[in-house]
């Protein structure tokens, strides 16, 4: 019997998960390669600086982006893009990207009606605008990182980075709770989205204070966060790092928008909307890769949801799906160019603390995955579905957690609340939640370097254990391939057939003369 | 131990009849002196005495955070407190399934969902599912229903529309998220669709979550409300005894 610093965990398992992920991640590059969405087509007008909206009935105000890809949808011009039919009107008209907007808007010119051009002459001018447009976005992104160098960051000081979300409802209001948060030592501030987002099809617009257990994600309101936090960050001299949620039917746009305003995290995982708000596969993973694509441009970092799991299905038992998913999720991130140190990769184990052992299980699963993915700055999160309005023994769960997750050295400890179980936080809960964990990563700043693991032990065995049924799920996914996989409900104990869900019709297959010089000029590996 | 005053019950902290209450709340002043001073003299307000302020901190940007203890002043009384509760009867899943076949003689027809923009389903899925909640076998399990879960996102008319298709003879709802009494709404919302077609008595009505309460419930028309801790079997003895009320074989 033996003691050393890590879990003793077959490196010849873990190459051969990511050998079985990268021919996963194929199908998944092949779906990429032969679709596109009205989504990404939308993000594609946005990126070109179509960023406008316009006002309809009961003052909705309805996006330029959505306007054009309607009209060219509606005479079936989809198939070759949407940049290819703005530059052909341009051609057309002989007129600027500004007068093809502002004569949509005033209803006297449809992008999907206009006469053909020569196609050099609109291949050209295409290309031209989404240099342009790239440029554009590079140029914001400089802009960022210059901000970001004048303060100190706190993650070249520390792991890991304190997480913590507003959901008010009211971008205002959340500006309150965010600077309240980082007052009490908070590194990472998360503005959830709105309980109906997620199946929205088209971007709400400018600032918005009425949401259902979060606020709108708009433009608007990411600006209005990403200046509120800047400006408390350099009262303190601390970089403060701002997420948010791409995900649903507007993945792509949303990332477009974090990019522009400045984000540095997104939550960004298509497995979370296919499970847990029913989002067509094929749409949400088509859109992932435009997303995950503008976030390695952008620097930003994404989030996976494997922590989310756990909520449908028995943590003892199927670790291995949230092992095997965050194989997948390297792969298709690799794929779109991010690095591994631009992957978050979510976990948490949400096991019933009333198991015996429990704590030594869930030590288990975080420092396995700690090894396997030693680059990630892993995002960690508390239990949260075994909490229930019993909120002082809540707190003593999460302090746990934040214990487990400073001894295992993650990169991002997602604080869990006291009062989880009841509402999206209150001040007080944010500033509890906060103490405990300043507390504990600070008192345990460089355990984990100190103890080390039996090699024959229990807890050694549970993560070898973890690791060998990943090693088999994912070959059993390979075999049967992934969106079939997702059907018979390997994922979370949830089935989502690949041609139902939400904004299905959404999807369609590229025509051969299907115009996007964007994946090359941001150079994706689809 | 002393004796309890019902008449006027009030809190135990350790002494009977000592009325201990802990207070936390948040000020949107900076901690002082002043701030102090005034979160007593509310809690006095209130009707607490022997009013001690345990703990002030500064919390976020410009707020007081306070634990305080006091003594209530004023008990409740307990004799005269009424809340509709469902039967407290419990009767394990084999017994319910063996009494639907044998007096009702077919299976209860159910159809679920979480309604809205409400993406929880592991409420609904506890009562419903083959697996059950905590050990307790779920609907699915028994050969006394019939069950189709239509799982969450799912419009009130959609609901309605497949519960006639299924001729269900209930429907069971689930309300998870609660901001801004966004569960009242919708539970609501099912009732004016049900009104507007005239159907309001045409379904056994359930609804569970965990800030449903059966009175909540009762007083938005519904038949019952199950909260934190329901139990399937629960659920199906209510279903067990609303349908022998319904066909005439129980008051
Ligand atoms: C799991 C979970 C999720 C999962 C849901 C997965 C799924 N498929 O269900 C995921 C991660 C997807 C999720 C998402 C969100 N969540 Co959530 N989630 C939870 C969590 C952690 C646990 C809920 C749970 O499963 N409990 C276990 C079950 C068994 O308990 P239960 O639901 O109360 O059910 C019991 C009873 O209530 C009753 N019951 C329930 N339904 C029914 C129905 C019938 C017919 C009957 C008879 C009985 C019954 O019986 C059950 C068994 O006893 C809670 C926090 C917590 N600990 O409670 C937050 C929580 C419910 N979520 C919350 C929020 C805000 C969200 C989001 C809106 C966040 C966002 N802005 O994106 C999104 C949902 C988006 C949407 N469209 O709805 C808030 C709600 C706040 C509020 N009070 O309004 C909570 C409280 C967390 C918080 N503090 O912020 N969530």
């Amino acid at each position: 019997m033996g003691f050393s610093a890590t879990l003793p965990l077959s490196k010849t398992k873990i190459t051969r998960c990511r050998a079985v992920a990268h021919s996963i991640g194929d199908e998944v590059a092949t779906l990429v390669q032969e679709h596109s969405t009205v989504g990404v087509e939308r993000t594609f007008l946005r990126l070109l600086g179509l960023n406008s909206a316009t006002e309809q009935e009961e003052g909705l105000l309805y996006p330029t982006s959505n306007f054009i890809v309607d009209q060219v949808e509606r005479t079936g011009r989809l198939v070759e893009g949407s940049l290819y039919w703005v530059a052909n009107a341009m051609v057309a008209e002989n007129c600027s990207l500004g007068d093809v907007e502002a004569a949509v808007l005033a209803g006297k010119l449809d992008v999907g009606t206009v006469k053909p051009q020569p196609e050099s002459a609109v291949l050209k001018l295409g290309r031209l605008l989404a240099r342009d447009g790239v440029a554009g976005l590079r140029s914001r992104v400089k802009n960022r990182s210059k901000i970001k160098r004048k303060l100190k960051d706190p993650a070249k000081l520390k792991r890991p980075l304190l997480y913590q979300i507003v959901a008010t409802g009211n971008i205002y209001e959340d500006v309150l709770q965010a600077k309240s948060a980082v007052m009490d030592g908070i590194e990472i501030v998360a503005v959830i989205r709105s309980t109906a987002q997620s199946l929205l099809d088209y971007v709400p617009q400018g600032a918005t204070t009425e949401g259902f257990g979060g606020t709108y994600a708009t433009q608007e309101n990411f600006r209005i966060m990403r200046a509120a936090l800047d400006e408390v960050g350099q009262e303190q001299n601390k970089y403060i790092r701002l997420t948010n949620y791409a995900s649903g039917l507007c993945m792509a746009e949303i990332s477009l928008l974090a990019s522009i305003e400045g984000l540095d995290y997104l939550l960004n995982d298509a497995m979370y909307g296919i499970l847990f708000r029913d989002i067509n596969p094929v749409r949400t993973l088509v859109d992932q890769h435009f997303s995950r694509l503008l976030c390695a441009q952008s620097g930003i970092c994404i989030m996976t949801g494997e922590d989310n799991y756990m909520k449908t299905t028995d943590a003892v038992k199927s670790g291995d799906s949230v092992l095997a998913s965050e194989f997948i999720n390297e792969r298709t991130a690799l794929n779109a160019g991010l690095p591994t140190s631009q992957m978050a990769l979510g976990h948490a184990m949400e096991m019933n603390p009333q198991y015996e052992k429990v704590i030594l299980m869930e030590l288990a699963r975080a420092q396995m995955t700690r090894q396997i993915f030693p680059d990630s700055p892993l995002k960690y999160m508390c239990n949260t579905k075994y909490k229930t309005g019993d909120i002082m023994t809540s707190h003593v769960v999460d302090a746990v957690f934040n214990l487990l997750g400073a001894c295992t050295n993650q990169g991002v400890l997602l604080l869990g609340m006291p009062t989880e179980a009841v509402h999206t936080p209150w001040l007080a809960d944010r500033s509890l939640s906060a103490r405990n964990a300043r507390y504990i990563v600070n008192g345990a700043a460089g355990m984990g370097e100190e103890l080390g693991y039996r090699s024959d032990g229990f807890i050694a065995k549970f993560a070898q254990k973890v690791l060998d049924d990943a090693v088999r799920l994912l070959e059993r996914i390979e075999k049967i391939g992934f969106l079939k996989a997702i059907e018979r409900g390997y994922f979370a104990d949830v089935r989502r057939p690949a041609t139902g869900g939400k904004g299905a019709k959404g999807v369609f297959r590229v025509g051969p003369k299907y115009f996007n010089p964007f994946y090359e000029m941001m150079n994706s590996r689809i | 131990m002393n004796e309890i005053d019902y008449k006027n019950l009030v809190p135990y902290g350790d002494t009977t009849g000592d009325g201990a209450v802990q207070f936390s709340f948040t000020f949107p002043v900076e901690p002082s002196p002043k701030a102090q001073e005034a979160a007593a003299q509310m809690v006095r307000e209130w009707g607490f005495s022997d009013v001690k302020v345990a703990h002030m901190s500064s919390v976020g940007v410009g707020f007081a955070y306070f634990v305080i203890f006091g003594r209530a002043q004023r008990g409740v009384n307990f004799d005269k407190v009424e809340v509709p509760e469902l039967t407290g009867q419990r009767l394990n899943y084999k017994e319910i399934d063996k009494r639907i076949l044998e007096e009702i003689g077919r299976p209860i027809r159910v159809v679920g969902a979480n309604t809205g923009f409400d993406a929880h389903t592991v409420g609904l899925d506890a009562i419903l599912n083959m697996k059950g909640f905590d050990g307790d076998v779920g609907l699915e399990r028994y050969r006394g229903f019939y069950t189709v879960n239509m799982g969450s996102q799912v419009l009130p008319a959609e609901l309605i529309e497949r519960a006639l298709k299924e001729k269900a003879d209930a429907i069971l709802i689930s309300k998870i998220v609660t901001q801004k009494d966004i569960h009242i709404a919708d539970m609501k919302d099912v009732i004016l669709h049900l009104r507007k077609r005239g159907l309001e008595k045409r379904f056994i009505l359930v609804v569970g979550g965990p800030r449903v309460t059966h009175k909540l419930a009762l007083e938005l028309g519904y038949d019952a409300g199950f909260s934190i801790g329901s139990y399937p079997s629960d659920v199906a003895y209510f279903l067990l005894e609303k349908m022998l009320e319904r066909i005439g074989k129980k008051k």
